[in-house]
């Protein structure tokens, strides 16, 4: 005992931290209420023990914690005795199961049916169904056992043909064939605008909204929570010093500012997710504790625009075209361009230049006006590019004039002359 | 203290799955202290082959710190999708490679340029993590389904004991393949439920990958550009044994001053040094300069960087035959035979004189055939709004199509002897544009009124001109 706590006295550095968790348990993070899991819960038990039908759709938008909902709610319910042992489970997925063939595939295959269907062929997508559903039925042939459907990225199924998959499973839970739960989960808010009519109609217009309605102190408190290490961490003085430096920077004001720009821009958990990893990976065995200036860091490389940093790599030529582009759309307001009038604009440019310096042919200005374009940052009009040479093809620039003179302020050596130019207002 | 703020590496992984964790191994401080050579550190890994890694990476210790960060321990869940953007050349695949093989971690590299169709992708996938066995087990033409399937299934076989890895180069090409690709790789742990991670390498940056209702962001990782410090001294890594590193590095200062302003590729300038170097040494080959005469042997470097400039890096000319034109005398050389038309093409007499018409049908306005063609004309009247307004100029709209009938009518009063309309003459038109100096804009099914439009540029027309002693400019709109 004491041999251990000697080696955990002397970790400052070293064998330091065994584990930094954020707070482990998410499901106090996501910002479900207990009255959506109890809802959720009542309804699958219904289906699971008393063998009634039910569907329902959660809707939220993306990262809010559909799927952990979900599996909070299977947990529990997988916790009774009774829905243990009859409950079988089908999860789809949309961007998997891309067709209803497949899907017909996948569920056979979970349901460990596909000794029984064979090499059977069936006339319809319902007849195929029925027969799963009627193979499922208990010894006693008094009721088929109750099957839950998860479907997830519900939205994709709608896009099926005739979206036979979803008419049948929803068919299936209003007649009185077989006890079956369909749970949807989608991020589109505006998701029964896509079913048909008659889908619809099946439907049981059951919906859980999942919004994000947390405030700012709440934001900042789930911040602390979850960069905390929690109670039974093995080296205690280690927890306490990190504890109270995650106290410290919570409570910085330049950190404060940092947070409230994040929660302006989104809410929800992941981005918040994202920037405090980036913020605990500047943590190093050299630098054990927690600073301010790793999270206002991280939040520098979170809000990074990636043009800016793709235009601080170019070329001068290059730089040198962009600039000549940004005249001609102030000039003509907008209106593609082609590569020669880039280059006219260009040679103006260079008139006005006594010395020599970017007098480059024309086949050289054209492999870097190519290049923009690999770089996507400028893009043809249309995509009639057999007809037209390529000088002559019509682009649009896809850069905004406030980025461009941010990039210019931050590319390295940049010449005063090019410069001036691009600061003047016409020519 | 330069040197410990690049050692920021030695954090540890997060795991996914609702519990992030960063475990460390046993570090005494005195291994600490000894870590402070080495430029890069991390607990999960052994010092030797960080110290291999840091060899082979020049100027990307801050990079290929911040991965390893995000990699953590091998057996630990890492961020379920990475997406490393840079120029090209930036040294994206190269660390994710050198990384990868060094430190001995399961991965499957693919491009996908190659893998034009999601069956493709996946087959490699399967056979660089499982084996061949498992690549066999998918069906013909394999959908997603079946590749998470059987994923799954191998997965269970043989569970992850450390993470793998998939990476992904030219990532921008997933863009057009299906539409539930993108979307089901980012998410693609969270599919197999495996220790997995997807990292996309691409040089267009991720706003423009992002699907229409959203997907799983991946983890975003800038790779900057070189510098020209940075460039210098990589350049000068592959350096000819037989020469010292100075004369290296200053034929490598030379280069840069030429090429830097035009290009930035460290790919292109490496393929460029490695041409001239040759031509370089010679005049110290020769024993007429020393090697610290830089003044001399820029002089004598200098002019031929720039022909380069013209030929080898436009690729107008090959590696091959550039070699081989160094070789000969300067004399000997002439006239560089490169890849664009303007250099080499011989047209028949009247073929010429066909292109001059045509080019002259495409960039005059139909109204100022008169003026210029026939003998007696009457006044043009040109507005001044009109020649002010420079977009207008047709040599910066491009070409207009042109009828058969113009065409020949310029073409009669251009040439001057009288000439007869003969089929000789038609199928001259005819090879023109199979030879690609006309464009015919007309649906192949017209017959009695094709037209034409003229594709060559101005310098093309001159030069033929020129042999015809025929003075183009005098008729052209633009120009009066």
């Amino acid at each position: 005992m004491s041999k251990r706590t000697a080696k955990d006295a002397h970790l400052p550095v070293g064998e330091c931290v065994t584990q930094v968790g954020i707070n482990q348990d998410l499901s106090s993070v996501y910002n479900f209420s207990d009255a959506q899991e109890l809802h959720l819960l009542e309804l699958l038990k219904r289906t699971a023990i008393h063998g009634e039908s039910n569907s329902v759709l959660i809707v939220g938008p993306r990262g809010a914690g559909k799927t952990m909902l979900l599996k909070c709610v299977l947990r529990d319910l997988l916790e009774d005795k009774e829905a243990q042992k009859s409950l079988l489970q089908v999860h789809l997925n949309g961007l998997l199961q891309t067709d209803d063939r497949i899907a017909l595939k996948e569920i056979t295959r979970q349901l460990h049916l596909e000794n029984v269907v064979g090499d059977k062929v069936f006339g319809s997508f319902a007849e195929n169904l029925g027969f799963l559903l009627e193979a499922l039925k208990k010894g006693d042939r008094s009721s088929s056992r109750p099957v839950l459907f998860i479907l997830d990225e519900f939205d994709l199924f709608a896009h099926h043909k005739n979206q036979t998959l979803l008419y049948n499973l929803f068919d299936v839970s209003q007649s009185a064939q077989a006890p079956i739960a369909v749970v949807g989960i989608t991020c589109r808010l505006d998701v029964l605008e896509l079913l048909e009519k008659r889908v619809k109609s099946r439907f049981s217009h059951r919906q859980i909204h999942l919004l994000s309605s947390l405030t700012f102190t709440q934001y900042l408190e789930r911040v602390r929570t979850q960069l905390s290490l929690p109670d039974g961490f093995p080296d205690s003085r280690f927890a306490q010093d990190w504890n109270d430096g995650v106290k410290t920077l919570c409570g910085d004001k330049s950190v404060e500012e940092v947070l409230q720009r994040h929660y302006n821009s989104s809410k929800d958990v992941r981005s918040l997710h994202m920037l405090l990893m980036l913020c605990l990976s500047r943590v190093s065995v050299a630098k054990p504790a927690i600073k301010p200036a790793d999270l206002l860091e991280a939040s520098r490389l979170c809000f990074a625009d990636a043009k800016a940093n793709m235009l601080h790599g170019l070329s001068i030529l290059e730089l040198c075209l962009i600039i000549a582009m940004k005249h001609l759309n102030d000039v003509y307001e907008g209106e593609p361009f082609n590569h020669q009038m880039v280059h006219n604009e260009f040679k103006k440019f260079l008139q006005r230049k006594s010395n020599s310096m970017y007098n480059f042919e024309q086949p050289v200005i054209l492999k870097a006006f190519e290049h923009l374009q690999q770089l996507e940052l400028i893009r043809p009009v249309d995509g009639s590019s057999a007809k037209t040479q390529r000088e002559y093809q019509l682009m649009r620039l896809m850069l905004d004039h406030s980025q461009i003179m941010e990039a210019l302020q931050k590319y390295p050596q940049c010449p005063t002359d090019v410069k001036q130019w691009a600061m003047s207002a016409f020519g | 203290m330069v040197l410990l703020t690049l050692t920021s590496a030695a954090s540890g992984p997060c795991r996914w799955n609702g519990h992030w964790g960063r475990r460390r191994c046993h570090r005494p401080v005195a291994g600490g202290r000894r870590s402070m050579t080495a430029l890069l550190q991390h607990p999960g890994y052994e010092d030797e082959s960080l110290q291999r890694v840091a060899e082979q990476l020049p100027c990307r210790e801050a990079q290929s710190a911040v991965l390893l960060s995000l990699m953590g321990q091998p057996q630990q869940y890492s961020y379920p999708s990475i997406f490393i953007y840079g120029h090209r050349a930036s040294g994206k695949s190269h660390v994710m490679h050198v990384l990868l093989r060094e430190l001995e971690l399961p991965h499957a590299t693919l491009s996908c340029v190659e893998c034009v169709s999601g069956a493709l992708l996946f087959q490699r996938v399967l056979l660089s993590l499982f084996g061949h066995e498992a690549a066999a087990l998918l069906p013909r033409s394999a959908s997603l389904s079946d590749f998470v399937r059987v994923y799954r299934q191998q997965c269970s076989l043989s569970p992850a004991e450390q993470t793998r890895f998939i990476v992904m180069e030219k990532a921008e090409l997933l863009r057009d393949a299906d539409a539930n690709l993108l979307p089901a790789l980012l998410r693609l742990q969270e599919l197999v439920e495996d220790n997995v991670t997807v990292v996309l390498l691409s040089e267009i940056a991720w706003d423009k990958f992002r699907p229409n209702t959203g997907c799983f962001e991946p983890l975003l990782l800038h790779f900057p550009d070189y510098s020209k410090g940075e460039l210098q001294q990589i350049l000068s890594q592959d350096r000819h044994p037989s020469y010292s590193a100075d004369f290296y590095s200053s034929y490598i200062n030379i280069l840069l001053g030429v090429f830097y302003s035009v290009c930035r590729d460290l790919r292109e300038l490496r393929h460029l040094a490695a041409l001239n170097f040759s031509k370089f040494c010679e005049p110290v080959a020769e024993g007429k300069v020393k090697e610290t005469d830089t003044h001399k042997l820029w002089r004598n470097i200098e002019p031929h960087l720039k022909k380069a400039m013209q030929t080898v890096y436009l690729r107008e000319v090959s590696s091959l035959q550039w070699e081989q034109m160094q070789q000969m005398e300067e004399k000997e050389t002439g006239v560089v035979r490169g890849l664009s038309a303007h250099t080499h093409i011989e047209l028949p007499y009247y073929s010429k004189f066909l292109l001059i018409a045509a080019y002259l049908a495409s960039y005059n306005p139909a109204r100022t055939d008169k003026r210029f063609f026939l003998k007696h004309h009457g006044k043009i009247k040109k507005t001044n709004f009109l020649k002010k307004n420079e977009k207008t100029s047709n040599h910066l709209l491009g070409p207009k199509p042109f009828p058969l009938d113009r065409l020949l009518a310029i073409f009669y009063s251009v040439v001057d002897n009288r000439v007869a309309p003969t089929a000789s003459i038609f199928s001259q038109i005819s090879s023109l544009v199979t030879l690609q100096l006309l464009a015919q804009v007309s649906h192949e099914d017209q017959l009695d009124a094709p037209k034409y439009k003229c594709a060559v540029s101005m310098d093309f027309i001159c030069a033929i001109s020129r042999t015809v002693n025929f003075d183009i400019v005098k008729y052209l709109y633009d120009f009066l």
